[in-house]
């Protein structure tokens, strides 16, 4: 199938956040593709591929929108073995969860993928908002925080981890899926194609040298704005940043007396 | 916390974007294939055989060549691949170093057609294991003084002699073993199981642990006629693979470097007495100034190697110059690290002692650090003070 996959790049989520008055100051980050579009992107490659024989079954895309810069998060995608990749043009700072939503949208309308997929959210604003706006924006059917994917006939059924155990959803194609953590897990993709027997590494693929060697011939198509005919224009606007007060530094007591006053008559937890 | 190595100089600003690719996925692969059972390997003195197929599906084996299933990476590509794998060990770097460069290279630069066609897709994906059998028992530094010999036979070649400290000789598939034949050193590609041809493993190893050191010994070993490399004639042919694999440990002992800085800092900055972090005293930090400083100064050198080695104009005596630098400095980076980490150094807790006992290996094999003295030596003098 064909499947256009969401490729955001965040500030690396190990390197500690800088402010600048009132904002986070990304000037020294150092970029990474935000782990959730690394595992849509492993979980697009294994839907579109015959593991045991390495047959492909479909075309797999990335998408992202940003500085030109964000070409090395793209050709990571494409490293790791998506087909080609789309930059639309945009300044980090107009794009909120509903321009973002949108300019997918428009994307989207253009290259009539079989499946949109995406992280659950990105690690730098963990809104968790585009997937369901895009499937609201093209009325397409949604199945967020995917554990588990099987192609099948009707389209997908997507196991998700719920707080009461595993919800099953099937939904028609095309459609929008987000993807949480276990779908990197080694059988969490089935696609009818590679045997059931195969199990994966855990965890999103590296890109091996002939990927990555392979990947510099791949096409990154840079589009701007005008040319989807979308304007950022965002409708939230950030009105601070800052970091959360320090720790205070913790009190000893002399006994378990003292301890059960304190959580009594202090913290009033008991 | 997983590794993020040193840039302070910016040197990713000299960098592509697959280079950085390389060295980002090859760093994500030490960190799960090689970090967590390191110190293991290194215990128990094995290298985990799995990590051939793997390095090989990551296209990490003879990554420089093109064709045969190669990646056809450029030189500063390769060497950011070997720096990760340092980072890791020593050892496991000297695994994908004896295979891509002293083992793969010479087929692919000196080998038949099918020589090629038959080794080097099979060693590309670490299916098939090659090791590079020069140095005898009393001939290390001086190599040219083999006592290994061939003579031509009816169907081939006969050959006799003694092989040591080759790494991966027992595990190996192919040796690529070097003899005089008619005076002239020629290499022969020997396959395990043929006749005459054992193999001895060297324990007791203080240094690289995790890899695999044999003795060689050729009795009367029948080999046909396509077993010689037909592109080699002389210790010249050797020689130029070693200045080729030598220039990918420049790289690798900045690896080895940067881990034992890495820890030395966190650990200085963690670890208190008299109620403040030992990275507070003056002596810890000109300590960690002088690591910093010199893993810039050999990233550079390395870089400007590499790029000398693209363009064709890299000479041998400037590859001597980053190995000696580049290995002694790592060697005294571990040393230090393990001085700040005090007692700890000395456990396998940490890294540090595991990166000091490989270097001192480094230090000595593909080139001793005064052997690469004496070429400098001749290099600015131009006399040679060992003929």
């Amino acid at each position: 199938m064909k499947i256009l996959v969401t490729v955001k790049r965040v500030p690396d989520p190990e390197q500690k956040v800088k402010f600048k008055g009132t904002s986070v100051d990304v000037s020294a980050a150092n970029w990474v593709i935000n782990a959730f579009d690394e595992y849509a992107i492993e979980a697009a490659l294994r839907l579109n591929e015959n593991a045991a024989t390495g047959e492909k079954l479909g075309e797999t895309i990335a998408l992202s929108i940003g500085p030109k810069d964000v070409s090395q998060q793209l050709r990571s995608a494409l490293a790791m073995g998506a087909d080609r990749a789309i930059l639309v043009g945009g300044a980090d700072e107009e794009l909120d969860s509903f321009a973002v939503a949108r300019i997918v949208k428009a994307v989207v309308e253009r290259e009539k993928p079989d499946l949109l997929l995406m992280g659950k959210l990105a690690t730098d604003g963990e809104a968790s908002q585009v997937p369901q706006l895009c499937a609201a924006l093209l009325d397409w059917p949604q199945a967020t925080f995917a554990a588990q994917i099987t192609a099948n006939a009707e389209g997908l059924e997507v196991k998700r981890e719920v707080d009461t155990g595993i919800e099953v959803k099937q939904v028609k194609l095309p459609a929008v899926v987000s993807v949480d953590l276990r779908i990197i897990s080694p059988t969490a993709v089935v696609n009818g194609k590679t045997p059931a027997t195969h199990a994966y590494q855990e965890g999103p693929r590296y890109a091996s040298l002939k990927g990555i060697m392979a990947a510099k011939k791949k096409e990154i198509k840079e589009i701007s704005l005008a040319d989807l005919g979308v304007k950022a224009a965002p409708v939230t606007k950030l009105v601070s940043a800052e970091p959360p007060a320090g720790r205070k530094a913790g009190v000893k007591v002399k006994d378990v007396a003292e301890l059960v006053s304190k959580l009594k008559n202090e913290a009033k937890v008991l | 916390m997983s590794f993020h190595g040193v840039d302070f100089y910016g040197l990713d600003e000299l960098l592509t974007e697959d280079e950085i690719l390389v060295r980002d996925n090859m760093r994500a692969f030490v960190d799960a294939e090689v970090m967590p059972r390191i110190n293991k390997a290194f215990r128990d003195g094995v290298l985990p055989m799995d990590l051939a197929k793997k390095l090989g599906a990551m296209g990490a084996l003879g990554a420089h060549l093109k064709g045969y299933g190669c990646a056809g990476m450029g030189s500063i590509a390769y060497g950011l691949l070997l720096q990760e794998l340092e980072r890791g060990d020593s050892g496991v770097r000297s695994f994908a170093s004896v295979q891509g460069s002293l083992c793969m290279t010479p087929i692919y630069e000196y080998g038949t057609e099918e020589q090629k066609q038959k080794w080097l897709p099979r060693m590309a994906a670490g299916e098939a294991i090659g090791c590079f059998a020069l140095t005898e028992p009393d001939f290390g530094s001086n190599p040219a003084g083999m006592l290994s010999n061939a003579v031509k036979t009816p169907s081939g070649y006969k050959l006799n002699g003694t092989k040591r400290w080759i790494t991966n000789g027992s595990i190996a598939d192919v040796a690529i073993v070097w003899a005089k034949l008619d005076g002239r050193v020629r290499g022969f590609l020997v396959e395990r199981g043929t006749p005459g041809f054992t193999t001895a493993d060297i324990h007791g190893k203080f240094s690289l642990r995790a890899s695999v050191t044999s003795e060689l010994v050729l009795e009367d070993v029948e080999v046909p006629e396509d077993a010689m490399l037909p592109g080699a004639i002389g210790i010249k042919g050797p020689l130029n693979i070693l200045s080729n694999a030598r220039y990918g440990i420049s790289w690798g002992a900045i690896g080895a470097a940067m881990a034992c800085f890495e820890e030395a800092t966190e650990y200085a900055k963690s670890r208190k007495q008299f109620s403040r972090p030992i990275a507070g005293y003056q002596l810890v930090q000109a300590k960690l100034a002088d690591m910093l400083t010199e893993i810039t100064k050999a990233q550079l050198v390395s870089w400007r190697l590499g790029k000398l080695k693209d363009s064709g104009k890299l000479r041998p005596q400037q590859v001597s110059l980053a190995k000696r630098n580049n290995v002694y400095w790592a060697l005294h980076i571990a040393r230090s690290a393990r001085d700040i980490l005090g007692a700890n150094g000395v456990t396998d807790e940490y890294q540090c002692g595991r990166h000091m006992c490989n270097l001192e290996s480094v230090f000595t094999y593909e080139g001793t650090h005064d052997i690469h003295t004496l070429i400098l030596g001749q290099e600015i003098t131009g006399i040679a003070a060992f003929e």
